[in-house]
């Protein structure tokens, strides 16, 4: 909107006095201050990261005076030969990824087992089986890392590092492909299986060829999840790691304030946009497909806001 | 046991179970499992050569020293100001982010009319950034190099009240800077439940108490408030569960002693020798703290599970 158009608009308006009053004693009215205060609080919230990821282009080495644009700092994770090349970054990047990549097809494979497990099994043992599954989602992230940490050095002999990582991000991240799936399975009821089952198909079939493709895009939107998850993870992971094995987020947490320069600005970047477009994909997913199959209702974005654990 | 309601018949009993069984397992080997090591190295020894923890576990060897040393600590000792100091911020933030984010959750909610699905976006698109990408941001910000502050020192200081950067990771600006961190990096987590909550309040519930006769304000104290209790609630636990196990907001932003919360006690006592012990009583003593609330919040999610099933 233009100044002058802003101007007149204003000219045409009746007093402040008035116009507060309005405000308050119009419910359906136009709430100026939860507007303003709404966009202050987003670009609040959002800004700081867009700085942050702006200062990964900085032809300096300042995180604090933008010197002019250049890809240096991405030239110094990806290039060898770059004056800045810092090959912890690299090494960061690399296990970020071999952990999230592994953590997937495992935190699935069993999520989407005991979703479809505790949907469809209804006698005493599924209540504490429920119970035990929402656990994880509201542990405190430092009694769940201690705890591994724990029975990893004096039970387990698993020792420290990328495999006590990886079982870590796994025990996490099972729960969270439960709610996503589980909440598929109740949308789509028993009917459809019944129906199927009615007509000759075994369980198993029924199973195979009607729960399971309908079942698909939640499985794949809870995979992209995970991966999301797993790569922002930091205290699971830091409880877990002695040396070789440093994440991005562990990277970020041991160099912010000390010897950083903007190539952890760009690993940072790289790891937010990584995650990003993982929970894009698994929104667009939720999308496309999930309302062909139901057709029409609310938008995507609307879905996600009611996720909830 | 009568047969329930929607079993095909013929099937057999451990067919589904069987699905949930390898989860299970999982999740007994390396979620239940782990949580009792805890208790079986807070209530176990210590090697009196190599200062490692000697785990206790079987019940019957259990010995109370250690965890009674640290209690006492925490009643009285050492550590009781750092639980009150952690109590004190999680209260300042929780209550910050109410009110910080209740007009937004209400305003996109109630009124954002077209741009809701931006506006939507935007608010959740923090959710899903990394939290130490988001700490990472303000440490830049924050930055009180002389040579090269960092963009809130370059206000600042462009303001005719300061002429030198603030350093904000000491003294005591460090509390409010640690607290300002929780905040930041909460209360996306506050505003969603509370935005789900507000958004389910039914409109013809606000239509019928104004054609009742209610002024603006009491059918938002009447109406939509209590409505909006539960998520308010849901909102505050969810970011206060994180908050008590928070040790990286302080290292990152004000690693300063006045700041020391429970998590950083609690971090640095298992990772040095002859700490174990120590630092397993002092989770155990925050799991049991929490654990009120995190009954709370799966009650209420259970409850809410059952509401939407039927």
């Amino acid at each position: 909107m233009s100044v002058t158009i802003g101007l007149e608009r204003l000219a045409a308006r009746p007093g402040v006095g008035i116009r507060f009053r309005n405000a308050l004693t119009n419910p359906w009215g136009r709430p100026r201050f939860l507007r303003i205060w709404t966009w202050i609080y987003i670009v609040w919230s959002i800004a700081p990261v867009v700085i942050a990821v702006q200062f990964s282009f900085n032809a300096g080495r300042s995180r604090s005076t933008f010197q002019g644009f250049s890809l240096q700092w991405y030239e110094a994770i990806f290039r060898t030969a770059s004056e800045n090349f810092d090959e912890t970054l690299l090494e960061a990047l690399r296990n970020s990824l071999k952990l999230a990549g592994l953590t997937v097809p495992v935190a699935t494979i069993l999520g989407v087992g005991l979703a479809i497990g505790l949907a469809r099994w209804r006698s005493r043992g599924s209540s504490p089986a429920n119970f035990l599954m929402l656990f994880p989602l509201v542990t405190p992230e430092i009694v769940m890392g201690v705890s591994l940490f724990l029975i990893f050095t004096q039970l387990y002999g698993v020792g420290l590092g990328i495999p006590a990582m990886l079982l870590g991000h796994i025990t996490f991240s099972i729960s969270y492909v439960v709610i996503v799936v589980r909440g598929r399975l109740f949308a789509i009821g028993r009917e459809y299986e019944e129906a199927a089952m009615d007509l000759g198909a075994s369980s198993a079939g029924a199973l195979r060829r009607v729960l399971v493709p309908l079942l698909a895009p939640a499985v794949f939107a809870s995979a992209f999840i995970v991966f999301a998850i797993s790569i922002d993870d930091f205290v699971i992971s830091a409880f877990l790691c002695v040396q070789d094995c440093t994440t991005i987020p562990i990277k970020i947490y041991s160099a912010a304030r000390n010897a950083g320069s903007p190539g952890l600005n760009a690993i940072a970047s790289i790891m937010m946009f990584s995650s990003l477009l993982a929970i894009t994909a698994a929104v667009l997913i939720q999308r496309v497909f999930i309302k062909r199959q139901e057709g029409g209702g609310r938008s995507a974005v609307e879905d996600f806001a009611r996720f909830e654990i | 046991m009568p047969t329930l309601a929607g079993d095909i018949v013929g099937q057999r009993r451990w067919y589904w179970p069987a699905f949930a069984a390898p989860g299970l397992i999982w999740l007994v080997l390396l979620f239940l499992t782990p949580f009792y090591a805890i208790m079986a190295v807070a209530f176990g020894g210590i090697d009196q050569i190599f200062a490692a923890p000697v785990p206790a576990w079987n019940p019957a060897d259990w010995s109370f020293s250690n965890f009674g040393g640290v209690l006492e600590r925490l009643v009285g000792g050492d550590l009781e100001p750092v639980f009150f100091r952690t109590v004190g911020y999680i209260v300042i933030s929780v209550a910050l982010c109410i009110a910080i984010g209740y007009p937004v959750a209400y305003f996109i909610a109630r009124h954002a009319g077209r741009r809701k699905v931006l506006l939507l976006t935007l608010m959740i698109a923090p959710f899903w950034m990394s939290y130490l990408m988001r700490m990472l941001a303000w440490v830049n910000l924050l930055n009180n190099d002389p040579g090269d502050p960092g963009l809130v020192n370059e206000l600042l200081m462009a303001t005719p009240f300061f002429d030198s950067p603030i350093n904000f990771a000491t003294g005591e600006v460090a509390r409010i800077t640690v607290i300002f961190g929780l905040i930041y990096g909460y209360i996306p987590f506050f505003i969603l439940p509370l935005y789900a909550g507000l958004d389910r309040i039914d409109k013809a519930q606000l239509e019928a108490s104004r054609d009742l006769g209610a002024s603006p304000r009491s059918s938002f104290l009447r109406v939509t408030l209590p409505l909006s209790k539960q998520g308010i609630l849901a909102g505050s636990v969810i970011i206060m569960l994180p908050m008590f196990g928070d040790y990286y907001t302080p290292t990152l932003l004000a690693p300063t002693p006045s700041t020391t919360l429970i998590g950083n006690q609690i971090q640095q006592m298992i990772g040095s020798t002859g700490q174990g012990p120590n630092g397993a009583s002092l989770t155990l003593m925050l799991s049991a703290f929490v654990a009120v609330l995190m009954l709370y919040y799966l009650l209420s999610v259970a409850r809410a599970t059952r509401a939407s099933q039927q």
